[in-house]
């Protein structure tokens, strides 16, 4: 499954990374390079085999309904780049 | 007499309950270490003023005795865990500055126990990469390294080069893929990841979730017992943490191995092996079997499978993990006109080249029409690379592997970094043990024809670390890696 | 058939439709964190850095949030799935901290079930329901604070939702309308959620696409997100239809887009084109176990489960003779349904159904008052209803009582005694009376022996005028006729 350089483009905007002009022609190659690699995978017979999604044998524990934290607005605050008023604050956004 | 800072936290914790000396002049020892090897890079973050408040209360401690388990004890923490009000930037320029409000529950149990940290430890950024090159703060160096500076290891090179040039007397790490055991190994420490689910994860910064685990990193076998001990068990605030009982694993040490089936996998030796890593593979087993241990060999049939296996997974859960680094709510913004621009800009300056790769990867496999032939494909060949470790214990206690197919190597390797497939390999004894959540612990065994350390791997059943101390006392004991190095 | 037809120039066309909604999981604190979920709090104090995405934070799950979304599946007559997986769902947007939302994918908590509405024409549907899953809610952004920037409060972040998706059931927007009324009506029995959908607790997204009448399969449909009440989503429904019958028609084709309702208008726009869609990337939420639910925990939610409206109403007509139409009325809300319960308890629940329904719906909307607040307690509309029932009071006197509850609140028996209002059933009392008027009017008697029978009414009239209208009509006027004739 070779990936051109529209699906770079696509991939960088998903992961909201800019690549330069310049560099969307390396980087498909590299991408390609690994790619090709891990499809050894497709070797190897999985049928009838369930996805692992977890090493733990056990099933998830419940928390209780309890409030617990909070009252912290400084705490949460603290090491924003922009606040004010007590909110986060961004560039404007635009849909 | 042995320096201070060459000390075992189980010799230091004797000397010091005996009054031999203070928890503050053991901790201005470590001190006078870190300044007189910042060549070695390993530390990002010093902070000797709070390491000798906390000296000074294990002091007074150690008086009224009150003393924890590592009491006094001067720790580096991997800047990967979050420690409250002191920086935790993973080693990436996106968390700079970045403070946490909140403590670890790993550190803050090392603190309850009466630890004291000296700083925080280099690595990889957000632990990708196997030479702590990807650290925004430039490699940490190998003390071992002669004329060309050699890499410490990655994820934690920090961590292994702050335990073997005496910065401190153990360090936390963390291995996602082997990120404790190859730097252990190329720095002659010994290391263990332990189960996943022994750790906590809560405070630690995600790379991998289902994959990443913490583990100490030490002078010896025995300090390592006495930090897991320590780290692990049960806590509420990782629903991923396992409720299960922790052993005293210092009673491990020492057993008897007589009988102890030992597990070879045929798939650890393939052809073009490192003739002395194969050599020193072969006088593991012989040390093992003159102690009354069988050698059983088994096979791992989906080894090969492994690496590129890891590189879907561990990538698809860090482009995940790492979405929140956007610039919003902490560390580096790179302003933009707009929301998105403010998104692109902050995390295109603020990632390095190795994570901005990983996280392209992983939002790859995992978009609409590759899910099934990557991720799924992926998560399927885990289950039976894990069942291969179920189906061997069948026949053994523990495994026997070596850790890396290679010793250090000089910082800038060029094939490594031309293709960045080449460093991945490096992992390839490593990977697997993680795709199946097992406790493994890698100790230096001896030394290469140029003086660099080599390591041995013990990879053991869920939740049986026990077996592992026991058979790693035996062969630190029979390899006395430690007093050949003086 | 309550279907909509639009008839267009070539053909006739029916209205395809399908609804999500998020309703807001009524819990103390939130899905993932012990965070408050308290609405109208200062800006980010409900915040636990797990909310604020904090690096190294992890989530943890909420038992409440699990028994809420199991309850109600239960009131949507769904499968409970005893294994189910969260997933991430991954964007990035201001009020999205982690950069992913937890949500449930393809294992959802629970499945296919139905709800049964009741349609004008007096007929019932079955609506389908396809799945209801768990997910966290997002924080909000406020733009207009400040020209330039936006304001994030991540109060909201983490609260847990249940997003409940139908089949595409609906034809009309009749339909819809009365699903989301009984849905809200079903959740707020179960009391999982608020159901306000002007505050956001419940918020519905309108799936739409038309057809030819008798066609096979769908045609594209376009999706309208945060329709904010039930008749925003009917006029969203019948206006994105007509859009769509129009473009067929002048030979256009529809496209698969999200589009946003302008509620000033009634009309939908553009958002979000296809090609601009969202790639989620879901995969296992890997910091969380599969949730494995057993019987017996299933069972311990049935058995708090409460009566439900279908049921309640059922009851009402069967047990206590209500009209359909008044039981269906009386059970949307659960507080009515309660109230008139107790009201009804050992009384005329048809008399007491007719008090609620008339005077007593009609002086809360005079007083502008919620039920919970009525003047008039529940057990004192039923004591009313029995002093009428049991001739102590008339329905006149009965009205005069009832307003002075509604005043003080006051016990009516006790108005009725310290007012001396308690009808006159002393027959002798009565006779002397009605002698007394008879003997007072002989040109009266006169012409009514003569045949002018309407003067019966004045004679009771001037009766009831002397006894202060406390006697019983119907005794008074028994008792003249047998008197003059």
């Amino acid at each position: 499954m070779a990936i051109d350089r529209e699906t770079v483009r696509r991939i960088a905007f998903l992961s909201r990374l800019k690549i330069e002009d310049d560099k969307i022609a390396d980087t498909e190659d590299e991408f390609n390079k690994i790619l090709n690699w891990v499809e050894q995978l497709s070797e190897v017979n999985t049928d009838g085999v369930e996805p692992l999604v977890s090493v733990n044998d056990t099933n998830l524990t419940l928390r209780q309904d309890e409030v617990t934290e909070g009252n912290q607005a400084d705490a949460v605050l603290k090491n924003a780049p922009q606040a004010q008023y007590g909110y986060f604050t961004v560039p404007k956004v635009v849909e | 007499m042995t320096k201070l800072t060459e000390l075992t936290i189980a010799q230091a914790r004797e000397a010091l309950k005996k009054k031999e000396f203070s928890a503050v002049e053991l901790t201005k020892a470590y001190i006078d270490e870190m300044n007189d090897k910042r060549k070695y890079n390993a530390y990002v973050f010093e902070t000797p003023e709070k390491a000798l408040t906390q000296a000074q209360k294990s002091d007074e401690k150690y008086a009224n005795g009150t003393d924890g388990v590592l009491e006094g004890i001067p720790l580096g923490i991997k800047d990967l865990y979050c420690t409250k009000d002191i920086r935790a930037t993973a080693c990436s320029h996106i968390l700079d500055g970045f403070e946490p409000q909140y403590e670890s529950t790993v550190t803050s149990k090392l603190l309850n126990a009466g630890a004291c940290f000296l700083g925080k430890l280099n690595m990889d950024e957000f632990a990708m990469g196997g030479s702590n090159e990807t650290s925004y703060y430039g490699p940490a160096v190998n003390p071992w390294s002669k004329d060309v500076p050699l890499v410490a290891g990655g994820s934690s090179g920090g961590s292994a080069a702050a335990v073997a040039a005496n910065m401190c007397a153990a360090a936390t790490g963390t291995d996602t893929g082997g990120s404790i055991r190859q730097p252990s190994a190329f720095c002659g420490i010994t290391g263990i990841k332990p189960t996943y689910g022994r750790c906590s994860r809560y405070g630690i910064i995600a790379f991998a979730s289902s994959l990443d685990q913490a583990g100490p990193m030490c002078k010896d076998v025995r300090d390592c017992a006495i930090m897991l001990n320590v780290m692990s068990g049960y806590d509420a605030k990782d629903s991923t943490s396992a409720k299960v009982e922790v052993p005293n694993f210092e009673a491990f040490l020492n057993q008897d191995i007589k009988g102890l089936k030992i597990g070879i996998p045929a798939e650890y030796r393939p052809d073009g092996l490192n003739t002395e890593i194969s050599a020193l593979w072969d006088k593991g087993i012989e040390m093992l079997k003159a102690r009354g241990a069988e050698i059983v060999n088994i096979s791992l049939p989906h080894t090969k499978y492994a690496l590129p296996t890891y590189y879907i997974i561990a990538p698809a859960e860090a482009s995940s993990n790492l979405a929140r680094y956007d610039g919003l709510r902490y560390g580096l913004r790179v302003n933009g006109e707009h929301l998105d621009n403010m998104y692109i800009n902050s995390r295109t300056e603020g990632f390095g080249k190795e994570v901005k790769r990983r996280i392209m990867i992983g939002t790859y496999v995992l978009s609409a029409g590759y899910y099934d032939a990557y991720y799924l494909k992926a998560q399927k060949v885990r289950r039976l690379i894990r069942q291969d470790f179920i189906n061997a214990f069948e026949k053994c206690d523990i495994i026997l592997t070596p850790t890396s197919p290679v010793t250090a190597f000089p910082i800038g390797d060029k094939s490594m970094q031309e293709n960045p497939i080449n460093m991945w390999l490096n992992d390839v004894f490593t990977v697997s043990v993680n795709l199946a959540g097992l406790p493994a612990m890698s100790l230096p065994m001896g030394l290469s024809h140029d003086g660099l350390p080599l390591g041995l791997q013990l990879i053991g059943k869920a939740f049986d670390e026990g077996t592992i101390f026991k058979t790693a006392s035996a062969l630190e004991q029979d390899a006395a890696f430690r007093k050949g190095m003086k | 058939m309550t279907g909509l037809i639009i008839e267009g120039k070539t053909a006739s066309w029916e209205v395809i439709c399908g609804l999500e909604i998020h309703c807001q999981i009524i819990s103390k604190s939130k899905m993932f964190s012990g965070a408050s979920t308290h609405y109208g709090s200062d800006a980010n104090e409900n915040v636990s850095f797990v909310d604020a995405g904090m690096p190294g934070m992890l989530p943890t799950l909420n038992e409440r949030c699990v028994y809420q979304a199991v309850k109600t599946g239960l009131g949507l007559n769904a499968k409970i799935n005893k294994y189910s997986e969260f997933a991430r769902k991954n964007y990035f947007y201001a009020d999205l901290p982690q950069g992913y939302q937890i949500s449930q994918f393809k294992y959802p908590i629970v499945g296919e079930g139905h709800v049964t509405v009741d349609l004008s024409d007096g007929t019932t549907k079955d609506i389908g329901i396809e799945r209801l899953h768990i997910e966290q809610d997002a924080g909000k952004s406020i733009h207009d604070m400040a020209p330039d920037k936006s304001f994030i409060d991540l109060n909201r972040a983490g609260v847990g939702l249940m997003e409940i998706v139908t089949k595409p059931d609906f034809r009309s927007p009749e339909e819809a309308g009365a699903f989301l009324r009984k849905l809200r009506s079903i959740v707020r029995y179960l009391g999982t959620c608020d159901g306000n959908m002007d505050e956001g607790s419940m918020r519905c997204d309108v799936n739409v696409s038309v057809r030819k009448v008798g066609e096979e399969g769908y045609r594209t449909r376009c999706e309208m997100k945060n329709v904010n009440s039930v008749k925003f989503v009917m006029q969203a429904i019948e206006n994105e239809a007509k859009r769509h019958v129009e473009v067929y028609e002048s030979g256009g084709n529809i496209e698969q887009e999200t589009r946003q309702f302008d509620p000033s208008t009634g009309l939908t726009k553009v958002m979000r084109k296809k090609e601009f869609a969202h790639d989620y990337r879901y995969f296992p939420e890997p910091d969380l176990l599969p949730l494995v639910l057993d019987d017996d925990y299933i069972a311990k939610v049935k058995a708090d489960m409460v009566e439900l409206p279908d049921a309640k109403r059922a009851r009402f007509v069967k047990e206590l003779g209500l009209t359909a139409y008044d039981a269906s009325v009386i059970c949307e809300n659960k507080e009515t349904a309660d109230f008139f319960e107790k009201a009804a308890q050992g009384h005329d629940a048809k008399k007491v159904a007719n008090w609620l329904m008339g005077d007593f719906f009609a002086m809360l909307n005079e007083k502008k008052v919620e039920l919970k607040d009525s003047p008039v307690s529940a057990e004192n509309l039923g004591k009313l209803v029995e002093l009428i029932t049991s001739n102590v009071i008339n329905g006149k006197t009965a009205k005069d009582v009832f307003a002075i509850m509604a005043e003080t609140g006051g016990d009516p028996e006790k108005i009725v005694e310290e007012k001396g209002l308690k009808q006159v059933t002393d027959m002798g009392a009565i006779e002397a009376i009605v002698d007394e008027v008879i003997a007072s009017a002989p040109d009266n008697v006169a012409a009514y022996k003569a045949g002018k029978n309407n003067l019966l009414g004045w004679f009771v009239g001037q009766v009831m005028k002397k006894t202060q209208g406390k006697a019983n009509p119907a005794i008074v006027n028994k008792m003249i006729a047998e008197k003059l004739n």
